[in-house]
């Protein structure tokens, strides 16, 4: 009998070890994979109330999903040094893309953000927000690091380029995200703090100026983020409706399927951008703390992996690539909590649409690549 | 030249480490402040939230009652509804009020004139209530209205019942008529309530009998959407929503007989003038007209400011209720009481004959009181003075009376205090005394009673003012010898659902006493003489029954202030009004009547024969034959 219990025992060590080894064969992190799959399946979840009982929709998330961790898994297979060596390219490719899209794009939603692949539409912007960080991480790793002031106006203007044709499609949630990807990559470069607070007067400087330049609406969701009772039928509306959907939520929530606000479509984009809102309605606070845990342990284990890679290129991107998805958590949440102005960040793998999808978990496959790889590329 | 700088892996681990360690931080810190926002909007705000959220998806929808009927004694109805477009507004769904008018004006379906009275209506209405801005809208607005739908967000058309009168200007002073609610209105009526209803009594008995006839009204609980759409069910949840069933309004069964309206208006056609009949023996209003009258339906679908403009400044007034509302002196008409008083005061021997020469010398004083176009009745006694109407004679009865036993004796009858008829806006007249005239007057020196102003008390002028509502009444009470009912606009009631009738019981306000039979008698016998040989005999030849009647002349002394100076109609204006009261049959009166013709002269002339038709309507048959009474 103990024989028989010790031979069970020792099985199921094998079985892990063998799944350990499947995973490593793979260059994938089980942790990671784990956090990201919780999410994913809490947010199929969440799609099917959110979409109105639609299996449709919740199906082809799935498809979007499917295709995120193919692109996850093909990536974590590629060698960093090719990653490397290729990261100019890609940037160029990625700048040249969103010059056509300025010139020839398809018109979607009242902005200009997609190429027309025929199969499938294309947004330039979602490769650059992989393709900013890594060109930063390339320019700055072969010099000496924290960086020097050259260096960083040269990495300044790889930001703005394509932060500035995304601006002007007009996307500013993609562009903060762009933005934030590259600046990340500076800041875990050693950036003095003395000049994080002189670009912050710049940015205040530029905050100015970049008002005189925006859009009407883009103007109205500033003014109503200030104050969103002002325009409760207009600008307000999405924000005040988000607001009563968490609020009403409280504690426990409605129950899954029961939320009004959602269910009555009083909550606008409530599969999209305001999922966020849902999740509050349906699932109370307690939902909302148990996919923040979710979010944070994601970012942490992909902080932890970027801090165990070995060279400079592989830390900068892992590292911005890990910060990137809890900004991406925070602005969404900001947003839809009535913290941050409405600027169309979807919630990472829980709002509705593919391309967010497959950037996301792309990332990650980078970052897989970056870590699996440390022990091969001697520093 | 700056130094060139060696990379230092080991260091720049070090940087990037403590880097992620402030990033961490920061997310974490974050992350916290997300937490208590959470925590604020979920927790501290979770109450105010969910009414909002509990606001937004359950919506009541009032359901109006029914308005109840108005039929004629005989069934015929006066008022009903008809279901008719309405366009309301939810204010609370308007994002700019101001501006939505301002479009309605432009695309016509809401006259500018209109704005400012809407604008304040919807002000005073709760912001969720469905206010209703335009009144039986046309084919032609609801199409316009229609294509332009989705420029005027928390408008809608409705369908609802519209009031309708079948008889046009019938019988419009009794009847009165709806409006929409005005901000007065909102001011004394229950507003949930009336969440759903439009339109509101405004005059006569659809005003008085507004309880009745509202019903009440029932709401039901609606799921809706964020645009509005009232939908079955929420996600997988269907909720409780609560339903209430309106209550109609109650049926009124009025007194008036529309056969005999039609007559009475019919033979006041082209005049000014009113003419008010009852039922002597239970105080039943069977004919209430006033001349001119007005179409009730264009309050009810919503009067432009034109029309209205046209109604207010018609020199012949015809808003004007003056059956419940114009005071007269009533002229001879008051002969009658004041022989009666001379009898029961035994001032006066009916069978003692007096000269009458055209004139009276009122003694003591220079002033000569004529008679009225300076006739001569020769020798007459109290039946032919009645009979012939003799003013001599009754100036002498007025000076032998007083004033103060005048207005006693008259005051029972009705006089100086409104008849208590169940619509409002009555006049109560004027019955002057020696009191009366120092509470009217200001300077002490026309405080004073004159005694030539009793003289004038006697043929029905000076100050005594009466309304032709009064003098019906008057008269019914000369019909039964002194029983006095209050006059009464509503005889029963009808369950709208059930069809039982409640008939409403007439109110006694007692007998006159004191009064002889005998003296009853002689009056009488002097006002069935009017009609057979006296001022009235044209009127009264060839009548299958005998009816007692008065002629009155009340001189119009001048142009009324309202009514402007309009030099065609001046000279007819100036004439006498004509009053005629009868009853009929003059020993078991069914009926009496008051007629006024304003400024149709003499009384026998204009008043008289309109009061003939209206007695013919009431009591022959097809064949001319008297109905027996039922």
């Amino acid at each position: 009998m103990i024989y028989e219990e010790l031979a069970t025992g020792s099985r199921t060590r094998r079985t892990l070890s063998g799944a350990a080894r499947v995973l490593f064969a793979l260059k994938i992190d089980g942790p990671l994979v784990i956090g990201l799959g919780l999410i994913a399946a809490y947010g199929l979840v969440v799609l099917y109330s959110a979409s109105g009982q639609s299996s449709a929709t919740v199906l082809r998330e799935v498809g979007h999903l499917a295709l995120g961790t193919a692109a996850m898994l093909l990536l974590a297979q590629v060698n960093p040094n090719f990653l490397r060596r290729s990261t100019p390219w890609l940037y160029l490719a990625g700048v040249f893309l969103l010059v056509l899209v300025a010139v020839f794009g398809h018109i979607g939603l009242g902005a200009q953000r997609w190429l027309d692949l025929k199969i499938f539409r294309f947004q330039p912007s979602e490769l650059m927000k992989l393709a900013v960080p890594m060109m930063c991480a390339w320019y700055l790793h072969e010099r000496a690091l924290p960086p020097s002031l050259a260096s960083l106006v040269v990495v300044g203007v790889i930001i703005t380029v394509p932060v500035a044709l995304v601006v002007v499609q007009p996307d500013l949630g993609t562009a903060a995200l762009i933005a934030a990807g590259g600046a990340l990559v500076v800041v875990l470069a050693g950036l003095h703090l003395r000049i994080i607070a002189a670009l912050g007067v710049l940015g205040a400087l530029g905050a100015w100026f970049g008002w005189s330049f925006m859009h009407d609406y883009q103007r109205r969701r500033v003014l109503t983020f200030l104050d969103p009772q002002t325009d409760p039928l207009g600008a307000g509306y999405h924000i005040i409706q988000s607001q009563i959907a968490i609020g009403s939520g409280g504690v426990f929530g409605k129950g899954w399927m029961n939320g009004s606000q959602a269910q009555l479509e009083f909550l606008p984009e409530r599969s999209t951008d305001f999922v966020f809102a849902v999740i509050g309605e349906e699932f109370g606070l307690l939902g909302l703390l148990a996919l923040l845990v979710l979010y944070c342990f994601v970012t942490a284990r992909a902080v932890y992996l970027a801090t165990q890679t070995q060279d400079t290129y592989a830390r900068l991107l892992a590292g911005s690539l890990a910060l990137t998805f809890f900004v991406y958590v925070f602005i969404n949440a900001g947003m839809v909590t009535g913290l941050l102005p409405v600027v169309g960040v979807p919630l990472p793998l829980v709002s509705y649409g593919g391309s967010s999808v497959v950037t996301l978990l792309a990332g990650f496959g980078i970052l897989m690549a970056l870590y699996s790889r440390r022990k091969l590329i001697g520093s | 030249m700056p130094a060139v700088r060696i990379k230092d892996h080991w260091r720049e681990q070090r940087l990037f480490d403590q880097r992620a360690l402030i990033c961490a931080v920061l997310m974490g810190l974050a992350t916290l402040g997300l937490i208590g926002r959470l925590y604020l909007l979920q927790v501290v705000r979770h109450d105010y939230y969910s009414d909002l959220s509990q606001g937004n998806r359950v919506r009541t929808e009032p359901i109006p009652a029914a308005r109840g009927l108005i039929l004629d004694r005989g069934g015929e109805i006066m008022a009903g509804s008809q279901p008719g477009y309405q366009l309301e507004l939810v204010p609370e769904e308007v994002p700019d009020i101001d501006d939505t008018m301002k479009r309605l004006v432009e695309v016509g379906l809401v006259r500018a004139e209109d704005v400012d009275e809407l604008e304040r209506t919807i002000e005073s209405s709760r912001s969720f209530d469905s206010v209703p801005i335009r009144l039986r809208m046309s084919d032609e607005d609801v199409a316009r209205f229609a294509v332009r739908r989705f420029e005027f967000p928390g408008l809608d058309i409705k369908t609802r019942q519209t009031r309708w009168y079948p008889n046009g200007n019938l019988a419009v002073h009794a009847l009165g008529y709806v409006g929409a609610i005005s901000e007065t209105d909102l001011k004394h009526i229950d507003r949930a309530a009336y969440s759903g209803t439009s339109l509101i009594g405004k005059l006569g008995v659809e005003s008085a009998y507004e309880t009745q006839l509202h019903g009440t009204n029932g709401f039901r609980e609606v799921l809706v959407n964020a645009s509005g759409r009232s939908v079955e069910r929420q996600g997988a949840f269907v909720p409780e929503l609560k339903t209430k069933a309106p209550a109609a309004g109650e049926d009124l069964i009025l007194s008036i007989d529309l056969k005999i309206q039609r007559v009475a208006e019919a033979a006041l056609a082209g005049h000014r003038g009113a003419v008010v009949a009852i039922d002597p023996n239970n105080g039943d209003v069977l004919v209430l007209a006033s001349l001119p009258g007005f179409d009730p339906t264009l309050f009810g679908r919503g009067i432009t400011g034109a029309e209205y403009g046209v109604l207010q400044n018609d020199i012949d007034r015809p808003l004007f209720n003056r059956a419940l509302r114009g005071t007269y002196p009533p002229g001879s008409t008051i002969k009658p009481a004041l022989a009666l008083a001379g009898l029961t005061y035994h001032v006066v021997d009916p069978e003692a004959h007096k000269y009458c020469s055209g004139s009276f010398h009122l003694p003591g004083s220079s002033r000569i009181f004529r008679e009225y176009h300076n006739e001569k009745h020769g020798s007459v006694d109290l039946d032919d003075a009645i009979a012939r109407s003799c003013d001599v004679y009754f100036y002498g009865l007025a000076e032998v009376l007083g004033v103060d036993r005048i207005a006693t004796f008259l005051a029972p009858f009705g006089f100086g205090k409104v008849t208590g008829i169940d619509i409002s806006g009555e006049k109560p007249g004027i019955l002057p005394s020696r009191e009366w005239k120092q509470k009217a007057f200001a300077k002490v020196a026309d405080q004073v009673w004159f005694p030539g102003e009793t003289i004038n008390f006697g043929i029905g002028q000076g100050y005594l003012s009466v309304t032709p509502l009064q003098l019906a009444h008057y008269a019914s009470i000369l019909a039964t010898r002194g029983k006095v009912w209050k006059p009464r606009l509503v005889a029963a009631v009808r369950d709208p659902l059930t069809g039982r009738l409640k008939p409403v019981p007439p109110v006694s306000e007692g007998e006159l006493t004191g009064i002889s039979d005998a003296d009853w008698a002689r009056v009488v016998h002097g006002m069935i003489g009017v009609t057979q040989r006296g001022t009235a005999a044209a009127i009264g030849a060839h009548a299958p029954y005998v009816f007692a009647g008065k002629t009155g002349t009340a001189q119009v002394f001048t142009v009324a202030q309202n009514e402007r100076y309009n030099a065609s109609k001046i000279s007819e204006r100036l004439r006498d009004h004509s009053w005629f009261i009868a009853f009929a049959p003059a020993d078991q009166p069914r009926i009496a009547v008051a007629v006024l013709q304003e400024n149709g002269g003499a009384g026998a002339s204009a008043a008289a024969p309109i009061a003939r038709k209206v007695l013919d309507a009431y009591l022959l048959d097809a064949d001319g034959k008297v109905k027996p009474a039922s």
